[in-house]
């Protein structure tokens, strides 16, 4: 059985979202604890198993009848539970004290090099970057992050409560209306990472997904010019068509796109949606077809999310999905 | 209308546990439609509205409908019995709890059978629940529901105190108090405890919602984190309240089929009260993902992982129980091992959740699904289903076959762990719970098909055991009084023990009474035997004080109705009169049988 739980957790554990196939350096630090743990736990329950299984099978005279007792037996009985309960104690000391100083290393960042503010709403997450000033920028779904640094996320929940959790980097912390909190990140290796919302947050807790990609320092200053330009100008006549039905119907309301006259906050901004990997919180690849579809109908393809359907033509939904998918 | 008014605790407690196991089937389908759901990625078996309605089901209907009751039911029958008396105190009251419990159990069901059943989760976290994100009534269902059945279990707990502590039998001084018996009334003061804080809650999202206080809006000067804390004040207690009932049933099997007396019958009722304060010291392991300051969690990381002392203790006294006995490998002990096996685990991955770093990996994830199964349904589930196949003679008077009871074990045992295990793993793989399907990018697929397939297994493994129960109780063989030669009071009695228990009160002088006197049980004689008539007893050493008429009449009296004033005056002077008297009963058996006659004439 034992081997059969370190071949499935071989199997199980390595991928883009998971606690064990670690990157990150508090991630790292929580899964020597997890194998800690997991190791003595294991031996714990092998030795409560065999014991069980000699009690139960070892050859043994007749008993007399039920209530007489060997008072030796009973005293020979006493010191074992005794030495296990102490054994108990050592173990249950030993498992407090390395949880504390886990705890203690994971808190003891020195200095951030980078703040960013994440928004939990229903169901999306709204990123932006605070500081240093000239890394200032809006975006969503989508956090990179320079290989190497700590970085200083400051987490709240728009409504009601969600949860960041980037397993391959950090445990995760909550986004508590009325409540900031905030949590440290640091990726040792480039990567992209998944992350979810762990508090359940309503009909599409389920669809909450974000990734954080890391990146070398210098890729990461490119991104980072780039999401801060405003969206360029299409140039292209079917894009400009869409550009033209972006503006003129009800997206703008809720969409902010930099450099033309689209300001809404009510949903992710979208200066530059064609440049990341998914749209709608982790849902569906970026692709023309895939913008198509989730504008055409997003409440089939998310129920209950907060973005209505807008009746477009045919023509009026291909010039738009190719205006969105130009923006990256 | 008699069916209606009954108060005798036996005939309440079997609706109970009849009820409790109908909602713990109903619970068990919709787990089912959940795994059904899961077994594929992006899977539209059931709609995302439709999913949230039913974990909060499943959830909320265990908890609050299934293992709460059936484990307040088991002790309302067997209480009274184990401690020798003729009825449980307060027995007007017990029938109030009942049907106040059927009331919040079909107050859920209905809102589910009409769509409109609360989608907020069990533990209904505002703002979620509160007035802005939760549309409709569904929230309010909830908590109308929690307060129901909170009264209910507080009634119960209540009766319970009232009956260990004053109706004990003459001589059942606290060092010889059943283990079942001291696990009940440890429960019964969590509960008396722990349940207000639930009850006020509920009261406060009520009037949240329906009249416009703010307890929980930030906007207003109220508090999100307030609900956790109040909630899991409540919520961590709650594990203990199902769990101690399941260890008292534990130490009862362990005793009679190791066949010899538990060991170390102090350190076990240490480890119960030890628990039972303990409990109320780690609700914010719960919380460890909420941002409190990082030294006041490390206390409760010390204060969870100190719970293990107490309940690893309670497993090394069983196995030493079963190490110096010779088992006898019957259903209830096939159980019970069962019990051994999966609790270890689920309190080994509770000792790990107790860290809170590792926590903030697992929280709220499939791991602590799997690590809460392993303690709810290993640890409390497994020993229920042994007790059941342990009493069922004496509540039936038939036994249940041991044939379809080894297959019910085995399916059981083995379907559980093949469900719940790789969930761990799950769990670290990145699979939060509470989500409606996944993407079929992330790697979880074949584990989650494979839990899927090997939840039918478990199911199975139940549809044995009801089928069983339900066969077992036209068909199964005839039970004596005490078929499995047992040491506590109950089993000297009838199978099924008449309504008023016991024609005369048993005297005990010793922790196991039938074993202790095989022969002949001492019985006080004095008592009336034409109605239900009952010893009142000192709380430490149970001398007798008065005998005391439970039959309904002094009960009356105390609610205020004036119609059997005159009767409870009479039981006062009976009171007075103390004409009881001990007497040694060599043919116990004939004694009662008369003595019966006499109280049916």
């Amino acid at each position: 059985m034992l081997a059969l739980t370190a071949v499935l957790m071989l199997a199980g554990c390595t991928g883009w979202q998971s606690a064990i196939d670690v990157q990150g350096a508090a991630a790292i630090s929580i899964k020597q604890l997890i194998f800690l743990f997991v190791a003595v736990c294991s031996v714990v329950w092998a030795m409560v198993m065999a014991v069980l299984i000699r009690a139960l099978w070892r050859g043994r005279e007749e008993r007399g009848r039920p209530a007489d007792l060997d008072p030796q037996t009973e005293r020979r009985m006493t010191r074992a539970v005794i030495a296990a309960t102490a054994v108990t104690v050592v173990i249950v000391t030993v498992f407090t004290t390395a949880s504390f100083f886990t705890t203690r290393a994971l808190s003891l960042a020195s200095h951030d090099d980078l703040t960013i503010k994440v928004r939990g709403q229903q169901w999306w997450w709204s990123v932006e970057y605070l500081s240093p000033p000239e890394r200032r920028l809006q975006t969503a779904n989508e956090i990179h992050i320079p290989v190497g640094q700590n970085v200083r996320l400051q987490l709240e929940g728009a409504d009601v409560i969600h949860s960041f959790w980037v397993p391959n980097l950090a445990g995760k912390q909550d986004l508590i209306p009325g409540r900031p909190n905030t949590l440290t990140i640091r990726a040792e290796r480039p990567g992209v990472y998944r992350g979810q919302c762990a508090e359940f947050c309503g009909l599409q807790h389920a669809h909450m997904a974000f990734l954080v990609i890391a990146e070398e320092p210098a890729a990461f200053e490119r991104w980072v010019n780039s999401q801060q330009q405003s969206a360029t100008d299409p140039s292209d006549a079917d894009v400009i068509a869409g550009q033209q039905v972006f503006l003129s119907r009800p997206c703008a309301a809720c969409h902010a796109i930099r450099g033309t006259s689209a300001t809404g906050t009510t949903g992710p901004d979208l200066t530059h949606v064609g440049g990341r990997k998914y749209i709608a919180a982790g849902l569906l690849e970026t692709t023309r077809g895939s913008l198509a579809a989730w504008i055409a109908d997003p409440q089939t393809l998310k129920p209950g999310n907060n973005m209505p359907m807008v009746p477009l033509s045919a023509d009026e939904l291909r010039s738009v999905s190719a205006y969105l998918a130009s923006l990256k | 209308m008699g069916f209606l008014t009954t108060v005798d605790h036996k005939i309440i407690a079997r609706r109970y546990i009849i009820t409790s196991f109908v909602f713990l089937a109903l619970g068990g389908v919709l787990a089912l439609l959940m795994r059904l759901q899961l077994a594929q990625p992006e899977a539209r078996v059931l709609s995302p509205d439709r999913y949230n309605q039913i974990f909060t089901m499943h959830g909320a209907n265990m908890m609050f409908l299934f293992a709460v009751p059936v484990m307040e039911a088991m002790g309302v029958y067997l209480v009274p019995l184990m401690v020798g008396t003729r009825n449980i105190a307060f027995p007007r009251l017990n029938a109030f709890s009942y049907w106040i419990f059927l009331a919040g159990g079909a107050l859920l069901w209905i809102a589910f059978a009409l769509d409109m059943a609360p989608d907020v989760g069990w533990f209904a976290y505002v703002p979620l629940s509160g007035p802005q994100y939760g549309a409709g009534k569904r929230a309010d269902i909830w908590a109308q529901m929690i307060t129901f059945t909170e009264i209910a279990a507080l009634a119960v707990a209540v009766e319970i105190v009232v009956t260990v502590l004053k109706q004990r039998a003459p001589g059942m001084s606290l060092d010889r108090i059943p283990l079942f018996v001291w696990s009940m009334l440890v429960t019964s003061f969590v509960v008396i405890m722990a349940m207000p804080a639930i009850v006020f809650l509920s009261t406060s999202l009520i009037l949240d919602r329906l009249v416009g206080t703010h307890f929980f809006n930030p906007a207003e000067g109220g508090d999100v984190l307030l609900w956790q804390h109040l909630f899991w004040f409540f919520g961590h207690p709650e594990v203990y309240i199902i769990f101690l009932p399941a260890v008292g049933m534990v130490s009862s099997i362990v005793e009679t089929f190791a066949r010899r007396p538990v060991f170390g019958y102090l350190a076990m009722v240490m480890a119960l009260i030890a628990t039972g304060m303990l409990a109320f010291g780690l609700w914010v392991h719960h919380m460890f993902a909420t941002g409190l300051p990082r030294l006041s969690e490390s206390f409760f990381t010390a204060s969870s992982m100190a719970i293990a002392i107490p309940a690893g203790i309670q497993v090394f006294c069983w196995l030493a129980t079963l190490w110096d006995g010779a088992p006898l490998f019957r259903t209830p002990l096939l159980f019970v091992i069962g019990f051994i096996v999966t609790f270890v685990i689920g309190g080994l991955t509770g000792v790990m959740a107790a860290s809170v770093p590792f926590d903030t990996q697992v929280h709220d994830t499939y791991f602590v699904v799997a690590h809460f199964h392993y303690v709810l349904i290993g640890g409390a589930v497994f020993p229920l289903l042994g007790g059941i196949y342990y009493w069922f003679p004496k509540i039936t008077g038939r036994m249940m076959s041991e044939t379809l009871g080894k297959w019910a074990f085995w399916l059981i045992f083995v379907g559980f762990n093949l469900t719940f295990f790789p969930m761990h793993i799950l769990g670290l793989a990145g699979m939060p719970r509470r989500i409606y399907t996944y993407q079929p990018d992330m790697p979880w697929y074949g584990l989650n098909m494979f839990v899927s397939i090997s939840s039918l297994v478990l199911v199975a493994g139940f549809f044995v055991f009801f089928v069983d129960a339900i066969r077992s109780v036209r068909a199964g063989v005839s039970a004596a009084e005490n078929p499995w030669d047992a040491p506590t009071l109950e089993w000297a009695t009838a199978s099924p023990p008449p309504s008023y228990n016991f024609a005369q009160i048993p005297v005990v002088n010793g922790l196991n009474p039938l074993w202790d006197q095989p022969a002949c049980l001492m019985v006080a004689s004095g008592l009336r035997t034409d109605r239900r008539e009952l010893i009142v007893s000192t709380v430490a050493a149970a001398n007798p004080q008065v005998p005391g008429g439970l039959t309904g009449k002094f009960d009356l009296a105390i609610l205020g109705c004036s119609r059997d004033h005159r009767d409870a005056d009479r039981v006062d002077l009976h009171a007075v009169g103390g004409r009881l008297g001990i007497r040694s009963s060599c043919s116990r058996i004939d004694r009662l049988v008369l003595a019966q006659g006499n109280a049916r004439g």
